[in-house]
């Protein structure tokens, strides 16, 4: 298993987003330290909006599910499936982790 | 209107008929009574009732701008001034009636005119333009509206009734004498007991008004309001049988005296009397329907109750209002220091309403009415009823009191009972219930009653108005406002922990972030603020359609130096943005990335300027006019003005975005009167208006006080502002916002002008707060390195958005469509 380094935790914002370059694709990055899995990776493209923004949208929760809200139209997307709550489409999800001080793509 | 309301009737019933419809008006029918409106900028869209297209859905056969001239009874036509015949089985006749016009002697003359039609108002309008003095002739119900609207045209307004009392037919005396202070202190003249014998030229106005007792009265235009008279000569002709003094005679089956007529409505006369209202209208309508089918139902009189608001003066009527019964006993109440006047009229015994006037508070006219109506026993002490309460208690009838039968609205007929059924159908707020039954869409007067109604019986059945902020939080925002105040508490998490759960959303996030900049006014990019912003308070400037941003410095009043205006050019033309003048007098530089944005907030701030919080729920711009500095007709300085309001407010943030002006006259070139907050010089200071809106549904504002000084000015809004912020919800404009006050304007005023909560001091205290810790966040932002780490566009590379695109258009730069993006020769643009 090889882990590729994509940033470090000060690069990241708590409970908000950055957006991070991954083998040349544009991935949103959230970073909630008060949560188990601490951080989530989803497309930071919009489906909806067609813009590359889903890295400044607005976090919360719907019942049991952490959401990541677009921020051009609103829709609602699950921070760990990617699955659009509103409307039938998915952002991609990426496998992410912190190790140490270091965000690393697991592989 | 009742022609509308019969053909309505008639097509949404199962009788099968072909209607033909024959109007002498070019419009279709339309809403007489709300017809002053036009006046406040309504178009005659917007009082149509019926429209060409709705009658060809109803496969009705409709023809306007044609009166029809003859009844041909014989062979059963009617023949129209145009020529044309149509042949019929029944004929409803619904005319309505004409203004009376008293045959004084150069009643004729051009600018003397009638209150009637859509076409009267173009005149009046078109009359009044311009000049100084409207006269009414006649100080009825319409007469006083009308001084209304000429008042609201700018002239200054008289009223000349031949009577000694205003509104003689609904007033008795004391009422009447009530009503006049009130109207005569809003800065209508009032002359009574006047009989014009003569209109000449004027001397200095356009006419001259000659009276009985001598005296005379300058005008440059008359507006007759002395009564209507029914159209009926088509019947006279036709021999059918008119009442004494006019009208077109039916019996209770709204026949007329040929079997196969009818009359309905304002033309129509039953046992002498002629209704002339829209509600007694639109039952004959209905009686004359049911003509056509089994079960038929009769006319036999209506109530003529009214509620109304005259020049701002609640006036109330019910039954009998002057005790003019034999076995009426009243009780009377007036007080002189607040205006107010009440009769109440009951049978000798007591134990019945007969009927009573009310003006100056028609609080009370919702309980009388429904005692009133349905025979109710009053309780032991009937003067209660009109009593100021000394408790704070007063024994109102509650809406679980009524019986089913009790008619809530009686404009549209609808019953305490279709409320209950539309309840049990599903309908949960005032709202649904009003789609569904239609109460409250005729005159509105019966909305309190309506809500009252609808939440009883919502209470009763253990249903409450969902008033969640969201699913966080079973609080309202101003709930939420008031704790986070009363408890000090700082940031969301506190807040969503102590009194909430989850992780919060797109509404409760915004709301409390905008509810804990009110109380604290920390600047939005501390961090345990930004994850509460929607992106536009994050990175401080609006994201566009691309995700690139647009960047609009503040312009106080709209006044800009030179040098400002080529710094601007300059910074657009480096980042290459795409400039535009906006609607609020300031300059938007669009399609900024965000990583440039702290930079050209750099240069930008290098030339003076600040953050005009586009982004942000709070203060947007305050427009002004240029004022008396320069325009001739100015009375103070505008502008000057302006900077210093747009300079106080800036940076509160409030419920919803909110906007001011500031003109130099009446004028009004800044168009104040359609902001949240609204100033208009006046020679001896500023009349200060509130709650307008412009946007998707536009309110004009409301005066709340007149002839300020600056000092009083700050004052006023400064408490309505923070009044406006702690109790408004979220996302309400100021607009809705006094809406939906309880008790409106006037508990408004109360509020800020007579302090009767006692909060004024610490409203001042809150705004003094937000105006002392004032920062432009930009400058904050752009001296704080840590702040500005957001604006990268990747954390780990510096590549830009390869999906940003952009094209030339008219010299600009503008965003690529998604059919252009496929093409990568374009991409050359960027
Ligand atoms: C730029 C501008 C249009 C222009 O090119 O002229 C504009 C642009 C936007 N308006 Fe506006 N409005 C602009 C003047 C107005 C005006 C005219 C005025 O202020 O005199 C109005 C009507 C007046 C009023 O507000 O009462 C106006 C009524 C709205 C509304 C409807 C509000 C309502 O109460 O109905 C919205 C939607 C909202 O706020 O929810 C809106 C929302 C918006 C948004 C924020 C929509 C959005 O979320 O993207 C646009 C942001 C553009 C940007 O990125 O800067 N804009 N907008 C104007 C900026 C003025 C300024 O200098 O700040
Ligand atoms: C300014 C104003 C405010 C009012 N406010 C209120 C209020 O608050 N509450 C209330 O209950 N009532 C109010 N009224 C009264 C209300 O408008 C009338 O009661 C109502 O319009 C009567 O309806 P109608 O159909 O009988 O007559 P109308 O609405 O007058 O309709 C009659 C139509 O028939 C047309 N017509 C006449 N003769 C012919 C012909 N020979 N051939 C073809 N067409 C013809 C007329 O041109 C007119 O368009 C107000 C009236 C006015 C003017
Ligand atoms: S009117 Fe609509 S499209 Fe135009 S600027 Fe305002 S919000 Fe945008
Ligand atoms: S009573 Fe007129 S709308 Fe209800």
């Amino acid at each position: 298993m090889t882990n590729n380094v994509i940033c470090q935790t000060r690069d990241l914002v708590e409970n908000s987003g950055v957006c991070a370059l991954i083998n040349n694709e544009q991935v949103a990055l959230f970073y909630l330290p008060n949560t188990e899995q601490k951080i989530f990776a989803v497309g930071n493209w919009d489906p909806f909006g067609k813009a590359n923004v889903m890295s400044r949208g607005l976090i919360g929760s719907i019942g049991d599910e952490l959401v990541v809200f677009s921020p051009l139209y609103k829709q609602r997307f699950s921070l760990a499936t990617g699955q659009c709550l509103d409307e039938d489409a998915a952002l991609p999800t990426y496998n992410v982790a912190i190790e140490n001080d270091d965000v690393v793509l697991v592989s | 209107m009742v022609g509308h309301h019969y053909v309505e009737t008639l097509v949404k019933s199962d009788i099968n008929a072909d209607i033909t419809i024959i109007g002498g008006e070019t419009r279709p029918a339309y809403d007489r009574v709300h017809l002053s409106e036009v006046f406040d900028g309504k178009g005659p869209e917007d009082l149509a009732m019926g429209s060409r297209e709705q009658y060809e859905e109803w496969g009705v056969d409709a023809h306007f701008g044609d009166f029809a001239k003859t009844i041909d009874r014989d062979n059963q036509k009617v023949i129209t001034e145009g020529g044309q015949a149509f042949a019929y089985d029944k004929l409803v006749l619904a005319t309505g009636s004409y203004p009376f016009i008293p045959p004084i002697p150069g009643h004729d003359q051009e600018h003397c005119l009638a209150y009637r039609t859509i076409d009267d108002l173009a005149e009046i309008k078109a009359s009044a333009k311009g000049k100084k003095i409207g006269v009414v002739v006649g100080g009825g119900l319409l007469g006083l509206e009308c001084a209304n609207a000429l008042k609201n045209l700018g002239l200054e307004a008289h009223v000349v009734e031949f009577a000694p009392g205003l509104m003689g037919v609904q007033l008795d005396d004391g009422g009447s004498e009530m009503l006049r202070r009130k109207i005569e202190a809003l800065g209508v003249n009032v002359h009574t007991s006047k009989a014009t014998q003569k209109i000449v030229k004027g001397d200095e106005l356009r006419l001259k008004m000659e009276f009985a007792d001598e005296t005379e009265l300058e005008t440059d235009m008359i507006v007759f309001s002395a009564g209507i008279r029914p159209y009926d000569q088509l019947a006279r002709d036709a021999d059918l049988k008119v009442g004494e003094r006019g009208g077109i005679e039916i019996d209770y089956q709204c026949k007329t005296s040929d079997e196969n007529i009818f009359a309905i409505g304002e033309c129509a006369v039953l046992g002498n009397f002629i209704y002339g209202l829209v509600a007694p209208g639109y039952r004959m309508a209905e009686a004359a329907v049911s003509q056509l089918s089994e079960d038929r139902t009769s006319f036999t009189g209506a109530d003529m109750s009214t509620k109304l608001k005259l020049l701002g003066v609640d006036v109330g009527s019910v039954g009998d209002a002057k005790g003019q019964a034999e076995d009426s006993r009243a009780f009377i109440y007036s007080d002189e220091r607040n205006d107010v006047y009440k009769r109440l009229n009951v049978s000798s015994d007591g134990k019945k309403v007969l009927g009573a006037t009310l003006v100056g508070d028609t609080e009370d006219y919702d309980t009388l009415l429904q005692y009133y109506l349905n025979d109710m026993e009053l309780p032991d002490s009937p003067e209660n009823l009109i009593l100021p309460a000394s408790d704070g208690e007063k024994p109102a009838l509650g809406a679980d009191a009524l019986p089913m039968g009790a008619t809530i609205c009686s404009c549209l007929n609808v019953s305490k009972g279709d409320v209950v059924e539309a309840i049990d159908g599903g309908c949960l707020t005032v709202a649904d219930v009003k789609g569904c039954t239609k109460a409250g869409s005729g005159c509105g007067g019966c909305a309190a009653l309506l809500k009252n109604v609808v939440d009883a019986e919502l209470n009763s059945r253990g249903l409450e108005v969902n008033t969640d902020l969201c699913e966080h939080f079973s609080h309202t925002r101003q709930e939420l406002f008031t704790i986070a105040q009363a408890s000090q508490i700082q940031t969301f998490d506190e807040l969503i922990e102590k009194h909430g759960h989850g992780k919060g959303c797109d509404i409760c996030k915004p709301a409390v972030a905008s509810i804990m900049a009110s109380l604290w006014n920390d600047h939005v990019l501390e961090s345990d603020l930004v994850p509460l912003q929607d992106t536009n308070d994050t990175f401080m400037a609006n994201m566009q359609k691309d995700g690139t941003y647009s960047v609009v410095p503040r312009v106080p009043g709209g006044e800009i130096l030179p040098d400002q205006l080529i710094v601007l050019g300059e910074v657009a033309k480096k980042y290459n943005l795409y400039s535009k003048i906006t609607g609020g007098q300031r300059v938007d530089l669009f399609g900024a990335r965000m990583n440039d944005l702290p930079n050209i907030w750099g240069e930008l701030i290098d030339a003076g300027f600040e953050t005009g919080h586009a982004y942000a729920k709070a203060l947007r711009t305050v427009k002004s006019c240029v004022g008396s500095t320069w325009c001739r007709y100015g009375v103070q300085d505008s502008v000057g003005q302006a900077i210093d309001l747009e300079n106080r407010y800036k940076g509160l943030r409030a419920p919803h975005k909110f906007k001011m002006g500031v003109s130099g006259c009446t004028r009004e070139c800044a168009e104040a009167q359609s902001k949240d907050i609204g100033v208009i010089a006046t020679e001896n200071g500023w009349n200060l208006y509130v709650c307008g809106n412009g946007g998707m549904k536009p309110r004009h504002a409301d005066l709340f006080a007149t002839d300020l000084d600056t000092e009083t000015l700050y004052k006023y809004i400064d408490r309505v502002l923070m009044f406006y912020v702690r109790t408004a919800d979220r996302l309400q404009r100021t607009s809705t916002w006094l809406e939906n006050l309880e008790g409106g304007l006037d508990y408004l005023k109360e509020v800020v002008i007579e302090d009767k909560l006692g909060i004024c001091a610490d409203l001042e205290k809150q705004m003094q707060h937000v105006i002392d810790t004032y920062q432009c966040e930009w400058k904050t932002a752009i001296n704080n390195t840590e702040k500005l780490k957001r604006f990268r566009q990747f954390v780990n590379s510096e590549q830009e958005d390869s999906n940003v695109l952009f094209v030339e258009e008219r010299g600009q730069i503008r965003p690529a469509t998604e059919t252009e993006k496929q093409r990568p020769e374009l991409k050359a643009v960027v």
